[in-house]
């Protein structure tokens, strides 16, 4: 038996379970159930994903996951390299870091209603501190990137983490040696040669953030539709298979084409010079 | 004193960070022990929900679906997986590349979109909706996981070992089991644990694939969303977090010991 046969059954199950599913989702979005009964070619419901109404959807989708993952990699990056600089215990730390992800991830969004509620545990421990504002972000798109914020974040300061952990210490030592003081030894040196980290962190906290509808469904109350909301409505509610089909195509769409790009930057930084 | 100074707001940001991971646990677990079923207002200690949690068939069976469902998932992903891995190692540049690309799309695909191909799938060729159907995803989506895990350590593997073996009388089944087998352990191991770890979390691709009375935790807890969630799921959810907690101290704990007999 050559061992290569030893990926055949695997060949089947992705055969099966993966490639006939997507395409059968490509089939939906360009068909439709014609009077007679027959499934006919049809772009209409393509071009529908087009209309300003579901552009707008898929902008703001795009725009609130883009805002989740900077808030993510500006607080992420520090206590990732807070983390990595740590002398003792730092495997405890990131464990501890981790370690919210093992709590059922709807319970830990559904655990922020009771904290943001008006009359919630936040604006009682205000109010107890005597100050006379209150926190009022439940159910809008605050509070929906609030959620992403909290949920990504793991995956943002992991892969960071793991890089700055394992970078040679010989070379910041050199830098300071050849007179760079701390910021430019992180600018010039730290950052870029993290960045490889920095991408697969962007890529881990924009993806899930794009296409999530657990989160805007939770936090956002019904005010607040994101692209995933929309689609899964599509299906289970308005039994509507062609233009679900054509929406996640769209978003597939979107995926990749931003996996694209984000892969292509870490590719270029893996010469020299480049981007910084 | 510029780095002590340095060091205070270093461990001040560190405890924001895990102030704000952490608050949102800490309130589910105090509110497990919480008199009433207000979910903001403390009204005093009990263990009822503890107690009710055991009672509460829907709880249970959601349980006994999410266990079982990620124990099988992560050991036929492991199964599958690690003879892909071997078997992908193996390949040619080119149909390497092809199946490479190829497992990795469920991973790079929204989970939204995978649940409903799926969903397509399982009601085109037929199949009512159940624990099967579950069971099939989440196996799909576990895969990727494994290879991933297992690839890296059959890199690291001298090819000649298997050679070794052979040439010393072992037939290729045996050199697998005992020789190539033990030596990617580690990458099987965690490969398998992340699978299980992703199945007994998920939930967007157990929502479009599970069928009526066949629900995990995750599902039953978003169906509670309009009503409320009970206590008695906060009161398990805290009992299943300490014991990871606890779990995970204790690995560490005796990680250490061992490195520091090891270096002594």
């Amino acid at each position: 038996m050559k061992r290569k046969q030893l990926a055949y059954p695997f060949v089947i199950w992705v055969a099966l379970f993966t490639v006939i599913p997507l395409c059968l989702i490509f089939y939906y979005a360009f068909v439709e159930l014609n009077s007679t009964g027959d499934y006919t070619f049809t772009l209409a419901y393509l071009k529908k994903c087009f209309d300003p109404l579901y552009v707008k959807v898929f902008a703001k989708s795009i725009w609130l996951a883009l805002i989740s993952t900077v808030f993510c990699l500006v607080i992420g990056y520090p206590a990732a390299y807070i983390l990595s600089r740590l002398q003792t215990q730092s495997n405890i730390w990131i464990m501890l870091i981790v370690l919210p992800m093992w709590m059922n991830f709807l319970l830990r969004t559904y655990s922020w209603l009771s904290l943001l509620e008006k009359n919630g545990i936040l604006n009682n421990f205000i109010g107890m501190l005597g100050f006379n504002f209150r926190i009022n972000i439940l159910y809008t798109e605050y509070a929906v990137v609030l959620g992403m914020v909290y949920n990504f974040l793991p995956f943002m300061i992991l892969p960071i983490y793991t890089v700055l952990k394992k970078m040679d210490q010989h070379i910041i030592e050199a830098a300071h040696d050849l007179g760079a003081n701390k910021i430019v030894v992180f600018r010039k040196v730290i950052f870029p040669l993290s960045l490889s980290g920095v991408i697969s962190g962007i890529a881990m906290v924009f993806m899930p953030a794009v296409t999530t509808f657990v989160v805007p469904s939770i936090l956002g109350g019904n005010q607040v539709r994101l692209i995933g909301n929309v689609i899964e409505q599509q299906f289970l509610q308005a039994d509507n298979w062609y233009f679900g089909s054509s929406l996640s195509i769209v978003l597939m769409v979107i995926i990749l084409l931003s996996m694209g790009i984000i892969t292509k930057y870490e590719k270029e930084e893996g010469g020299v010079g480049g981007l910084w | 004193m510029v780095s002590k100074i340095n060091q205070f707001i270093q461990r001040f940001y560190l405890a924001i960070i895990f102030i704000f991971l952490y608050a949102p646990i800490a309130v589910l677990i105090i509110f497990s022990f919480n008199e009433s079923r207000s979910r903001a207002r403390f009204d005093g200690f009990t263990l009822k929900w503890y107690i009710n949690m055991f009672k509460d068939p829907q709880i249970m069976d959601a349980l006994y679906y999410t266990l079982i469902i990620a124990i099988l998932s992560s050991l036929i992903a492991t199964i599958i997986g690690t003879a892909a891995a071997i078997g992908i190692s193996h390949m040619k540049k080119l149909e390497r590349s092809t199946l490479m690309n190829l497992a990795y799309l469920p991973m790079l695909n929204a989970d939204i979109v995978t649940g409903i191909s799926l969903m397509l799938l399982f009601i085109f060729i037929g199949l009512s909706f159940g624990m099967t159907t579950m069971l099939l995803a989440h196996i799909t989506f576990n895969i990727p996981y494994v290879i991933l895990a297992v690839l890296p350590k059959i890199k690291q593997l001298d090819q000649h070992v298997y050679e070794a073996a052979l040439d010393l009388g072992a037939t290729p089944f045996d050199a697998y089991r005992k020789v190539i087998i033990p030596e990617i352990m580690p990458g099987i191991i965690s490969g398998a644990l992340i699978a299980f770890t992703m199945s007994f979390d998920d939930f967007v691709i157990s929502f479009f694939t599970a069928g009526n009375g066949v629900s995990n935790l995750s599902i039953v807890i978003y169906s509670m969303a309009k009503r409320g969630v009970k206590p008695e799921i906060n009161a398990l959810s805290s009992i299943m977090f300490i014991s990871v907690l606890t779990l995970l101290l204790i690995v560490n704990k005796l990680s250490s010991s061992n490195e520091k007999a090891q270096r002594n």
